[in-house]
C-alpha cells in the first residue's frame, strides 16, 4: 500500500513540475459538453493565460460538491464551476474554498441586498436564471398566473425530485420562499397536477417534449433556446408573480497548487470573453451583460423586480423541513 | 466430473468469486468506514422499503409468468422470421432507462398510441403514472429475459422425451406434469431471482413512472443519502438493506428449484406432436403476437423518432460509440472468464453484482482509489470491471445450468474416455454450450453498452461513452440529435448482442 501511495506522489509530483502549468476545474457535464460554453471558454482563456485548463466533469452542481467531500483536502481541483447558491452554504462549511478577494459589479438581480452589488467573499457568480414552468403556447389556451391558479386549473404539469435535481431544489425552495407555512398546504393543491416527478431535468424535458404534461419545470430562458437554436417560437415561460432564482457560481479551493492562476480565471470568468458565450451556451443569463447585449429571447417575460432568492444559510435551515412538508403532501 | 477438470475448475472458481466478492464488498465497506456506520438509523426509510418490496415482487411474478407461455410458443413453433424475432425481443432488456422510458411513452403515455386508439373506439384515457406504470416498464424490460431463460429450459429437454411420450400416447395434460412442470421448477425460480433483485435497485424508471415521492425505492434513498443529506452511513445501511433483500431472495429461489432428471438425449430438435391442435396453435400464435407487439411497439417509436437524429448527431456521437464498443467487448471477455469459472464453483457469489447499489459500489471504489491515484486516470479499467461485474448474474443465470446440465448428463462418459482440459472442454462442453455462452456474451456486450451508472462518477475529461454522450445532448436541449444517439446505441447493442448470440447459434437448428 505504501509503494503505491509513494508512485502515485511521484507521478503527481512529475504533473506539477511540468513546464505549462495546469488550472483543472471541476464542473457539471453539460458545461463541458461541446454545446456547453466549455470548448469556447477553455480557446480563450489558454490563448491568455499561457496554462492549460483542464475541464473535469461530475454529474450536476449537487454530484459535485458530493465529490468534492469525497476528495476532501486531496482534491485535484483548483477552481469549482457550477454550484448554485442552493448549495453554496454547504460548500463553505466544508471549509475547502479560499476567499476569491474580488468586489465586482454584477448583473444578478440581489432581491436581499443592494443592486449590482456581490457580498459572498468564496464564491463568485457567472450566471444565473429564473425557474420557470415552461409550455407550447399552440396547445396551452388558459395559462396559470400564480402556483394557486395552477393548483386550481387541471394543467398538467412534470417536476424534478428535490433530493436528486437541482431544478427541483429550486421548486422546493420557491414555493417555501414565497409561501412560508403555507408550502405544504400548495403542495397539497398541486398533487393532482403533477403528472410525475423525474430523477433529473433531462428527463422532465423530454417527457414535456413528448406531449406528457402542459408544462414542465425549467427556466425561463428555455424557450430563448428553441427560438434562436430551432427557430421555434412556439415555446414560452409562464409568468408568476415572483420567481426563485438560480444563481450559478465558481469557487477557489484553498488546496489549489495553482492560486494564481485560479484567481485569473476566476477574473476572467467576470470578462466579456466569457460572459459572451453564456447565453447561447448554457442559455442562462450570464453575470455581467456583455457589450454586445444579449440575444433575441433573452428580454422577459420574468422582470428583475419579480426575482426572489434564499440567503444561502437560510436555505440550509429550511431545506430538511422543507423537503419533508414536500414529501408528506405528495406522498398521500 | 473428472478430478483433473474438478481440480482446476474449482481453482478459477474460488478465484473468480474471490474477486467478485472482493470488486462489490470492498467498496461498501469503505462507504460505511468513512462514516459512523452504527450511528445511521433507519426509521424514516420503511415507506421505501415497502414500496420497493412490493413493486419488486409484483413485476417479477408478471415477468416471469408471461414468460411462460411466450416461451412455449417460441420453443414449439418455427415460422419466418423466428430467429429475428428472438433477438429483437431482447432488444428492451439492454436499452438504457431513459429511452426505453420514451419509448414506452409513446405507445401507453398521454399522447401515445394506445391512448389515441382507446379515444378512437369511445373510450377513456388510461394513465401510465403511479405503481401500474413501474410494473409495465420493469415487464417490458425483464419479461424478454424471462422468456430466454426459460426458452432455454424448453430447448434443454431432450426431443426424445417428447417423441417418447407421444408414441406412449400422453395427454397435453400428462406431459405437462411429466416434462415441463419439471423444467419449470428448475428454472423459473432462478429468473425470478434475477428478474426481482433487478427490480429492487430500480430508481429512474420507479421514480419517472412512479407518478411522485410515493414510489420512492431504497435506491433512490441510497442516492438521496449521497447527494442532498451527504450521509455515507445512511447510505451504507441501506445499501446493506439491499443486499439482504436481495440475498433472502437468492436463498428462497435455491430452495425452491428442483434440479431436473431428463437424462442425456442426443440434442435433436424434435417435433411435438401434442402441440398440432388448433387450440394450441391459436394460443402460440396470440402469445406471441402480444408479446411481440408489446416489447416491439415501443422499440418502433424509438427507431423512428432516431431516424430524423441521426444526421443531427455531431462528429463526437461516433467517436464515443467507438468508445463504448471497445469496452464492451472487454467488458464482455471478463464476465465470460468469470461466469464460466463461477458456474463451477461459487456460485451465488456472481450474484453479488445484482444485489449491492450500483452507487454505493461507484462511490465506494472512488473511496478506495483516491487515495492512490486519480479517479479519472483509472476510469476506462475500473467502468469495464463493473460492468463485467454486473452483467455477470446474467451471464451466470444463463450458463451455469447448462453447464451442470452437460455435466451431469455426459460427465461420466467424458471421464471413462478420460477427457480432461483442452479435450474436454474442445469436445463435450464447447459443442453443447456454444448457444448460452453466444447468449450470455450477446447478453454481456449490450448490458455494457447501455451503462451509463459508474462512468457517470469516473468521468473523464477526455473521453465519454456512448450513453453518457446522449445525455449530454438531452442536456444541451438536443432532442433530435439525442433521439439519434439513442436509435445509434440501439441499433449496435442490438448488433453485438446478434452477432454473440448468433455466432453461438451457427449450424445448430435453433
Amino acid at each position: 500500500m505504501r509503494h503505491l501511495a509513494i508512485a502515485a506522489g511521484v507521478f503527481l509530483a512529475t504533473d506539477a513540475v511540468a513546464e505549462t502549468p495546469v488550472l483543472t476545474i471541476y464542473t457539471y457535464d453539460s458545461f463541458v459538453s461541446d454545446w456547453g460554453p466549455g470548448p469556447a471558454v477553455e480557446t480563450a482563456f489558454e490563448a491568455e493565460c499561457g496554462c492549460d485548463l483542464r475541464f473535469v466533469s461530475a454529474g450536476d452542481g449537487a454530484a459535485l460538491l458530493a465529490r468534492l467531500k469525497l476528495e476532501g483536502a486531496r482534491s485535484e481541483a483548483d477552481v469549482v464551476l457550477g454550484l448554485d447558491t442552493a448549495l453554496t452554504a454547504e460548500a463553505a462549511a466544508t471549509g475547502l474554498f479560499a476567499p476569491h478577494g474580488q468586489s465586482p459589479v454584477v448583473d444578478v438581480p440581489n432581491p436581499a441586498g443592494e443592486a449590482g452589488a456581490w457580498s459572498d467573499p468564496l464564491f463568485l457568480p457567472y450566471d444565473w436564471g429564473y425557474f420557470a414552468f415552461v409550455y407550447d403556447k399552440g396547445k396551452l389556451a388558459h395559462v396559470p398566473a400564480s402556483f394557486e391558479e395552477l393548483a386550481a386549473s387541471d394543467v398538467s404539469i412534470v417536476i424534478e425530485d428535490p433530493r436528486s435535481s437541482t431544478p427541483g431544489l429550486g421548486l422546493l425552495l420557491w414555493v417555501k420562499a414565497e409561501y412560508g407555512d403555507r408550502a405544504g398546504e400548495i403542495w397539497a393543491g398541486l398533487k393532482d397536477n403533477i403528472v410525475t416527478v423525474t430523477p433529473g431535468w433531462s428527463e422532465a424535458y423530454g417527457l414535456f417534449l413528448e406531449g406528457e404534461a402542459d408544462m414542465v419545470l425549467s427556466y425561463s430562458t428555455s424557450p430563448a433556446y428553441h427560438l434562436i437554436a430551432e427557430s421555434d417560437d412556439s415555446k414560452a415561460a409562464a409568468v408568476f408573480p415572483r420567481h426563485y432564482m438560480q444563481v450559478e457560481v465558481a469557487g477557489k479551493l484553498a488546496g489549489t497548487d495553482q492560486p494564481e492562476l485560479a484567481d485569473r480565471f476566476l477574473a476572467f470568468m467576470l470578462s466579456d470573453a466569457f460572459q459572451s458565450v453564456i447565453p447561447t451556451t448554457n442559455w442562462m443569463y450570464p453575470a455581467v451583460t456583455p457589450e454586445a447585449g444579449l440575444p433575441d429571447g433573452f428580454a422577459g417575460p420574468v422582470a428583475p423586480g419579480q426575482a426572489i432568492l434564499l440567503p444561502p444559510e437560510a436555505v440550509t435551515g429550511l431545506r430538511d423541513g422543507a423537503l419533508a412538508e414536500w414529501r408528506a403532501a405528495l406522498s398521500q | 466430473m473428472a478430478r483433473g477438470a474438478v481440480a482446476i475448475g474449482r481453482l478459477g472458481g474460488w478465484a473468480a468469486a474471490g474477486f467478485v466478492a472482493v470488486a462489490l464488498l470492498a467498496p461498501l465497506a469503505a462507504v460505511a468506514w468513512q462514516a459512523e456506520f452504527a450511528r445511521a438509523g433507519l426509521s424514516a426509510d420503511w415507506g421505501a422499503v415497502r414500496f420497493t418490496l412490493w413493486q419488486a415482487v409484483l413485476s417479477t411474478l408478471m415477468s416471469v409468468l408471461l414468460a411462460v407461455p411466450v416461451a412455449r410458443a417460441l420453443a414449439r413453433r418455427r415460422f419466418a422470421g423466428r430467429g429475428l424475432l428472438i433477438t429483437l425481443l431482447g432488444a428492451p432488456f439492454i436499452l438504457p432507462v431513459i429511452v426505453a422510458v420514451l419509448g414506452l411513452l409513446a405507445v401507453f403515455g398521454r399522447g401515445g398510441l394506445l391512448n389515441a386508439a382507446l379515444g378512437w373506439v369511445g373510450l377513456g384515457p388510461v394513465s401510465i403514472y403511479g405503481l401500474q406504470g413501474v410494473v409495465l416498464a420493469h415487464v417490458f424490460f425483464n419479461l424478454p429475459l424471462a422468456t430466454r431463460i426459460v426458452l432455454m429450459g424448453w430447448q434443454g429437454i431432450p426431443g426424445e422425451r417428447f417423441r417418447l411420450a407421444a408414441s406412449l400416447g400422453m395427454s397435453r395434460a400428462q406431459m405437462f406434469r411429466m416434462l415441463e412442470l419439471p423444467m419449470l421448477r428448475d428454472v423459473l425460480p432462478g429468473a425470478a431471482m434475477v428478474i426481482f433483485a433487478l427490480c429492487l435497485s430500480s430508481f429512474a424508471v420507479a421514480l419517472t413512472l412512479g407518478g411522485g415521492p410515493a414510489a420512492t425505492t431504497l435506491e433512490l434513498a441510497i442516492y438521496q443519502a449521497f447527494r442532498f443529506d451527504f450521509d455515507l452511513g445512511h447510505a451504507a445501511v441501506l445499501a446493506l438493506v439491499q443486499l439482504v433483500l436481495a440475498g433472502g431472495a437468492a436463498a428462497l429461489a435455491l430452495g425452491f428449484a428442483v434440479p431436473t432428471g431428463f437424462g442425456p438425449g442426443l440434442d435433436r430438435v424434435v417435433r411435438r406432436w401434442e402441440a398440432d391442435g388448433l387450440v394450441p396453435r391459436l394460443i402460440d400464435a396470440g402469445a406471441i403476437a402480444l408479446a411481440a407487439a408489446f416489447l416491439l411497439l415501443p422499440l418502433g417509436m424509438v427507431v423512428w423518432r432516431g431516424l430524423g437524429g441521426i444526421a443531427a448527431m455531431p462528429a463526437t456521437v461516433w467517436q464515443a460509440a467507438l468508445v463504448s464498443v471497445g469496452m464492451a467487448l472487454v467488458s464482455t471477455g471478463l464476465t465470460l472468464v468469470l461466469a464460466l469459472s463461477l458456474a463451477r464453483r461459487g456460485e451465488l457469489w456472481g450474484y453479488l453484482g445484482l444485489a449491492v447499489s450500483p452507487m454505493v459500489v461507484g462511490t465506494g471504489l472512488f473511496l478506495l482509489i483516491n487515495p492512490f491515484a486519480s479517479p479519472m486516470a483509472l476510469a476506462a479499467p475500473v467502468t469495464v470491471a463493473v460492468n463485467a461485474l454486473m452483467a455477470l448474474p446474467f451471464s451466470l443465470r444463463v450458463l451455469a445450468p447448462e453447464l451442470r446440465r452437460v455435466e451431469a448428463d455426459f460427465g461420466r462418459l467424458a471421464d471413462g474416455l478420460g477427457m480432461r482440459g483442452w479435450a474436454r472442454w474442445r469436445w463435450l462442453l464447447w459443442p453443447r454450450l456454444r448457444r448460452p455462452i453466444g447468449f450470455a456474451a450477446g447478453l454481456s456486450a449490450a448490458l455494457a453498452m447501455g451503462d451509463l451508472g459508474v462512468v457517470a462518477l469516473f468521468a473523464s475529461p477526455d473521453w465519454a461513452t456512448l450513453p453518457l454522450m446522449m445525455f449530454r445532448l438531452i442536456g444541451a436541449y438536443r432532442m433530435e440529435a439525442a433521439a439519434g444517439a439513442a436509435l445509434l446505441l440501439l441499433g449496435l447493442s442490438l448488433g453485438l448482442f446478434w452477432l454473440f448470440d448468433r455466432g453461438g447459434r451457427v449450424d445448430v437448428d435453433a
